[in-house]
């Protein structure tokens, strides 16, 4: 048969791996920033620099420009060589590239800003998920032209999971996304509390699967058989790998909100899949690791092979950890603490940071057409960044522990050890300054490499379209007696399908029930919705990124319960729009803030505290918010208001009128209780705090309230 | 269109059903998977395997 003449294009991989490096080392040193304010609270200088605005863009940078830069980088390269074929189109590989950096450009504005939803890892608002969107369709459609043009029969199982990254990505994301824009830049969430969680924890475990893992995997099974220049240990298992873990990644979410307000099927449920997770995920670390059978020896001067290896270890350690920690009696210690961002961080350091740096190791020359510029650089890349994850991760591991012992440890008399939250934060600083040394340390390594894949690129010669041959594929008919896997192999639409259905049944089976069934969330007559005020304090919660240091969820703990006061019910968030409960307590929890409750505090102390945490909690390592002085912008209330009502929430009719009226009203009522202290002496009725000083103290009020029945 | 998907989804009769269904696709699909494992041949396998390994060591 006559060879056809075509060319690889390699220029898009070039851009996509240049954004690879370039936001890896931005998002790292946002990062590091933000872990070096835990230790300096000092450095929270400015609005749009404070950690609760950082977070996220740290997270998002990671992922979705450095890991997701990581992806397309893997993928083009590997999916038209797999394939035998040039990418479909080069217009859509071009609005592929240029239209995530502008995605991830707008978020690099938003997040700092504050315009966010909230919600971890889906914090961008509705219209830059409507761009996300475009872009991702328009790598679907372009994967799946050059799948349906190519010129080898099989599918390699690589391309199976950029498959089901492609699809579950656009599931997860459209749902997560479900939100009533009320704004250019604002939205709320379709549902509420409880519901809401779920879809959260639904969407953040699954982005983590779908997003870090899955893609990843598929550029495992690539990238390590070629560096190691043998195929996969088992193709068999790869298929087991595949099916099993998707079908079973989908429904471990809850375990996220374990002892939460979720309802405990929901929980149960979330905790078997999890564990069940465990035979995929090691099945796969296993057929990674096993591929080097028989070349261990290359490990020790290949320095692209011990990137990788170290990168399968980690996913093999943090794919242990986790189903681990899903067990109810393991998160009644973790979950809150430090532990969950060093078993991220795993994951993150290691599993996709040494992937993808050993990608671009191997890439580089491959693509150039030379050597490597220096081994012993690069290996001190390997050295630095492994020590970087250990000193990162381990430090935090210990102040995990500590944190959670010091919570729960009571005193002979009954009464807790440590009353203060702030002693247990005190404690962790010299764990935090640890960690921001391995942060240092690790985001050195791209720096090494940046300086030596250039110095690379320049001995050799870049050939933008690389020329190759194969015979075209003629015939993709079955043959006899073939079974219906081998022909679901060659037929991607089919496949796609397929993908599809397994990990939908796992969120309509799971998710459905919470949403349909009303007994899952019992209401509580006397929880009643925001006042404007309130609503507009929320906003600067969520604006503030308080959500990230702060939890609004007390468990059902003896600990909690004495510390924090009575534990929350699901039907208590049925007006939380969004739900707010945090993963993490840097700070306390703040459910029970509210009027009525232990720990509430007055107006005075907060606007205090607010503006100068040190000057009422000594130690504390909350940001100044000084920029909370500003004039209350309430131009919007109205527009809330109505948008809420639309959701479910009982405003009655045209209350938008009275609104501002009432906000006034109640902002002049705190700002009297606020100057009860007599220290206080330049506060405001029109200030930004005296919103979120209303929204704290109504915070998990409502319980108390009496309701009087009418007959 | 939210209220029309919130309000619709409740009139869902029968969800009881729902898990026994999962149930039973779960586990037919992955009996049918693992009688494929078994069925398939060496050549196949072997084939499919290199496939990153062929492309360009000509």
């Amino acid at each position: 048969m006559e060879v056809e003449k075509f060319y690889y294009d390699n220029k898009i991989v070039k851009y996509f791996l240049i954004a690879t490096a370039f936001w890896g080392i931005i998002g790292m040193l946002v990062g590091l920033t933000a872990a070096l304010e835990l230790v300096w609270p000092e450095l929270n200088a400015a609005s749009w620099l404070s950690f609760g605005r950082i977070r996220p863009l740290h997270t998002n940078a990671v992922i979705f420009a450095f890991v997701g830069n990581g992806i397309f980088t893997g993928v083009y390269y590997s999916l038209q060589r797999l394939l035998k074929t040039r990418m479909w189109s080069d217009k859509l590989s071009w609005i592929n590239f240029w239209g995530w950096q502008i995605a991830i450009c707008t978020a690099v504005i938003s997040l700092p800003m504050g315009i966010s939803t909230s919600n971890e890892y889906a914090e961008l608002e509705w219209i830059q998920d409507i761009v996300i969107t475009i872009i991702w369709v328009v790598w679907g459609v372009n994967m799946f032209g050059t799948i349906l043009t190519r010129r080898v029969k099989h599918m390699y199982v690589a391309i199976w999971f950029y498959i089901a990254t492609f699809v579950t990505v656009a599931v997860l994301h459209l749902f997560r996304s479900f939100e009533l824009p009320f704004s250019l830049l604002h939205s709320y969430p379709a549902f509420s509390g409880v519901q809401d969680a779920l879809i959260q924890w639904w969407y953040g475990h699954n982005a983590v699967a779908f997003f870090l893992t899955t893609p990843y995997l598929g550029l495992m099974y690539y990238f390590v058989p070629k560096a190691a220049n043998r195929p996969v240990f088992s193709y068999r298992l790869s298929i087991i790998h595949f099916w099993s873990l998707i079908f079973i990644y989908i429904w471990a979410g809850p375990h996220h909100l374990l002892y939460t307000a979720l309802p405990d099927w929901a929980q149960s449920l979330g905790v078997v899949f999890s564990l069940m997770l465990i035979f995929p995920s090691w099945g796969g670390m296993l057929n990674g690791l096993l591929t080097l059978r028989g070349v261990w020896d290359k490990v020790r001067d290949d320095v692209v092979l011990k990137f990788m290896v170290v990168a399968i270890t980690c996913y093999g350690m943090a794919t242990f950890e986790g189903p681990m920690l899903s067990l109810k009696n393991v998160s009644w210690i973790a979950h809150y603490t430090d532990w969950i961002p060093a078993h991220v961080h795993v994951g993150a350091l290691g599993w996709n940071g040494m992937l993808t740096f050993g990608m671009l190791y191997w890439l580089v020359p491959k693509m150039w057409g030379t050597k490597l510029f220096s081994k012993s650089l690069a290996n001190t890349h390997f050295w630095i960044g492994t020590l970087g994850i250990l000193l990162w991760t381990i430090p935090m591991y210990w102040a995990g522990f500590t944190q959670s012992l010091m919570w729960k440890e009571f005193a002979a008399d009954g009464t807790l050890a440590n009353p203060n939250f702030l002693e247990t934060v005190t404690q962790l600083r010299p764990f935090y300054m640890m960690r921001a040394l391995g942060g240092l340390l690790y985001v050195t390594g791209p720096c090494i490499m940046v300086y030596n894949l250039v110095k690379t690129a320049k001995q050799g010669t870049f050939v933008p379209d690389e020329a190759a041959e194969a015979a075209p594929l003629v015939n993709t008919e079955a043959t006899p007696g073939e079974h219906w896997h081998s022909k679901i192999e060659r037929k991607p639409l089919k496949f796609l399908l397929l993908a599809l259905i397994a990990i939908l049944i796992g969120g309509v089976f799971e998710i459905a029930p919470t949403i349909l069934v009303k007994d899952n969330i019992p209401t509580i007559a006397s929880i009643k919705p925001m006042t404007p005020l309130e609503l507009e304090g929320q906003a600067i919660y969520i604006r503030e990124g308080c959500n990230n240091c702060h939890s609004q969820m007390v468990r059902p703990f003896r600990d909690e319960v004495k510390r924090y006061g009575e534990y929350s019910k699901g039907g208590e968030y049925v007006y939380a729009y969004p739900h707010l409960w945090g993963s993490k307590r840097t700070g306390p929890d703040l459910f029970r803030s509210g009027k009525g409750n232990a720990m509430n505090k007055s107006e005075a102390w907060h606007y205090k505290h607010m503006l100068s945490p040190r000057t009422t909690s000594e130690g504390s390592i909350m940001p100044d918010y000084f920029w909370l002085t500003d004039k209350l912008d309430y131009s919007l209330i109205k527009a809330r208001i109505g948008a809420l009502r639309t959701l479910g929430v009982p405003y009655p009719e045209g209350y938008e009128a009275q609104a501002e009226a009432d906000l006034l009203k109640q902002a002049n009522e705190v700002l009297e209780l606020v100057k009860a202290d007599p220290d206080i002496e330049n506060a405001r009725a029109d200030m930004e705090v005296i919103a979120i000083i209303a929204y704290l103290e109504r915070l998990g009020s409502d319980i108390h309230n009496e309701v009087k029945t009418e007959k | 269109m939210l209220k029309y998907i919130k309000g619709h989804l409740t009139s869902i009769d029968g969800i009881e059903i729902f898990p026994i269904i999962s149930l039973v696709i779960f586990f037919s699909f992955f009996i049918g998977m693992l009688y494929y494992l078994y069925k398939i041949d060496n050549k196949t396998v072997n084939e499919i395997k290199n496939i990153p390994l062929e492309e360009e060591e000509k």
